[in-house]
């Protein structure tokens, strides 16, 4: 089944005339609404009169999340606050998130976008979606939520963490859909194991999952311990949120990329250079719809690359495959973005504490640990075993209040952190999806 | 009428202890009285020694994290009893103990008990108040 049959399967010039219609307009009204556009594409020798085909979009410069940074928190809308109907945001590099914003019509086409790839996973509008992802200021809850009801589906609108009354409510509102990170759908199936639930013979025939990187692996545990059709959904919030990209229940080989709204390029990280189609490298979408925040060629720091060969589910949207890294170092941990720098302004904010932390990332079970080991240092230190674990409660408590995320602190020896060439090794990541 | 205390950081892993002490042996430095307080992760062993300063120097050589701090030694008789006297005076004071550690003389009459106090002179004073013996650094660094 396909939602939007007329968009989803347009022939492919077709398709790419839109795409350049659309560009060659979100370029002339950022270049002329966005201070930060106009001075970019001054800076690169640009004008929105050089885009004439779909390649020229190579001359215009990349939006990078320091960009969104720099013009904290609404820099770079386009439309007047009286405009805005919405505000999400993630994480950011450090301290600041990214901030986004969206129209009435924003709201609309990413309801659309979700409910296409609800049915791209082969839901209807008879399916009673379980919605675990996590609302606020995260974009996964609220937009799985709006795809769900654009759909007509029934949405069961759970959010995130109280896995014993999730569980519950899987056995008896008996849901035939879930959405949530896929790691956290196996710690569902691991618990409710524990409890003496038979997972297998729950109602769930479909599992949407995203918002961490996963593997074919883990695809296949999820489907065994849960008896569903598991599927891979993309989005980052600084596009529009979850919605970007989606597998097709048909294809189940990369991810369709919803090229009427959006420009997928993959670049070579280091130069910048476009690659060749089927080459790895990092994603880079333009939003060719989007009102309030248009990006152009956001860098996603997400490692992919495009499948060209035609879909046998008839779409005509290049997929994308699996996400397989990340470009820089942050790391994603039970569904949360987190950057060493983000840490490392913590740290550095707590007096006495010198920078040298190193950060162990595993998987114990089903779900990530993060354990933040901190040098003891000469001002920390103390005879007093209170005020050592206040440090660490401090720690802890600082981490989960800024970047919202559990750590284990551990006070570790002076110098006992390896130091490679004097620079350290920051994060030791042992999961092995 | 204060002792001098040298914490040193101890991560719980095996070998690390015999790290402190090997480096201790090795500088000739001879241990008075020990408590080595831990928690999952970690230990802070506490050591009043014979000469405190080139313990530190040569401690600190090693990469460890220490600390000195002042602490106090009470004489108190070896029999039934004996700590209560002292608990019963410091809690007539108000005066709360952050950890103790004891050891018995080498004449066995006495039992020494090392106090740390958030307040150390108000413990010392209440300890005074009530006919202890505090003893002096240099007595038991030259035990």
């Amino acid at each position: 089944m396909i939602f939007n049959e007329e968009f989803e399967t347009l022939p492919r010039e077709a398709l790419e005339a839109l795409q350049l219609k659309r560009l060659q307009q979100v370029v002339k009204r950022v270049y002329h609404t966005v201070g930060h556009y106009k001075r970019a594409f001054d800076e690169a020798g640009v004008t929105p009169d050089d885009i004439n085909t779909l390649d020229d979009i190579r001359k215009l410069p990349f939006t990078i999340k320091q960009d969104l940074r720099d013009n904290y928190p609404f820099g770079l809308f386009t439309v007047p606050m009286s405009n805005i109907v919405r505000l999400h945001a993630s994480s950011g590099t450090t301290g600041k998130p990214t901030v986004v914003g969206y129209t009435r019509r924003d709201i609309d086409t990413w309801s659309n976008l979700m409910a296409r790839s609800f049915v791209a996973a082969g839901l209807t509008s008879n399916d009673v979606i379980h919605n675990a992802y996590g609302y606020g200021l995260f974009t996964g809850g609220l937009g799985a939520h709006y795809g769900a009801e654009r759909l007509g589906a029934s949405v069961i609108p759970m959010s995130g963490g109280g896995t014993k009354k999730q569980i519950m409510i899987l056995q008896d509102f008996g849901p035939t859909a879930i959405c949530c990170t896929p790691s956290y759908a196996l710690y569902l199936a691991e618990q409710g194991k524990e409890m003496g639930i038979d997972m297998r013979s729950l109602r769930l025939r479909v599992g949407v999952f995203g918002a961490e990187p996963w593997s074919e692996r883990m695809r296949q545990e999820i489907e065994d311990r849960l008896g569903i059709k598991a599927l891979d959904i993309y989005g980052l919030s600084e596009i529009i949120g979850p919605g970007v990209a989606i597998e097709c229940a048909e294809g189940r080989n990369g991810l369709h990329v919803f090229e009427d709204h959006f420009i997928v390029e993959i670049i070579n990280p280091e130069t910048g250079e476009t690659v060749p189609h089927g080459e790895e490298g990092e994603l880079v979408f333009t939003t060719l719809t989007k009102e309030a925040v248009p990006l152009i060629r956001y860098r996603t720091r997400d490692l992919s690359r495009l499948i060209e060969e035609p879909c046998k589910c008839g779409r005509t949207h290049i997929r994308m495959a699996r996400i397989s890294g990340r470009s820089d170092d942050m790391l994603i941990i039970r569904g949360v973005n987190v950057f060493p720098s983000q840490i490392e302004s913590v740290l550095l904010s707590i007096e006495g504490l010198e920078p040298h932390y190193q950060l162990i990332v595993d998987r114990e079970g089903t779900l990530d640990t993060l354990e933040i080991q901190v040098e003891m240092s000469e001002d920390l230190f103390s005879d007093k075993i209170k005020t050592l674990q206040d440090i660490e409660s401090r720690i802890t408590k600082d981490i989960k209040d800024y970047l919202g995320v559990s750590a284990k602190v551990k006070l570790v020896g002076s110098q006992t952190l390896e130091r490679v060439e004097g620079k350290a090794q920051r994060v030791i990541d042992r999961r092995k999806l | 009428m204060k002792v001098e205390q040298i914490s040193v950081f101890v991560e719980n892993k095996p070998g690390r202890l015999e790290h402190v002490t090997r480096v201790l042996a090795d500088a000739n430095i001879n241990i008075r009285a020990l408590s080595l307080a831990d928690t999952s992760d970690f230990g802070i062993l506490r050591l009043i020694l014979n000469d405190i300063d080139t313990a530190e120097k040569a401690l600190q050589n090693e990469g460890f994290t220490v600390r000195r701090t002042h602490v106090v030694a009470v004489e108190v008789p070896d029999r039934p009893g004996g700590m209560h006297s002292i608990s019963k005076a410091l809690a007539g004071h108000n005066i709360n103990v952050e950890y103790a550690y004891a050891f018995v003389e080498r004449s066995g009459e006495n039992a020494i008990i090392i106090f740390r106090f958030d307040d150390i002179d108000a413990g010392i004073q209440a300890l005074i108040e009530n006919g202890f013996t505090v003893l002096p650094g240099e007595k038991i660094t030259r035990l």
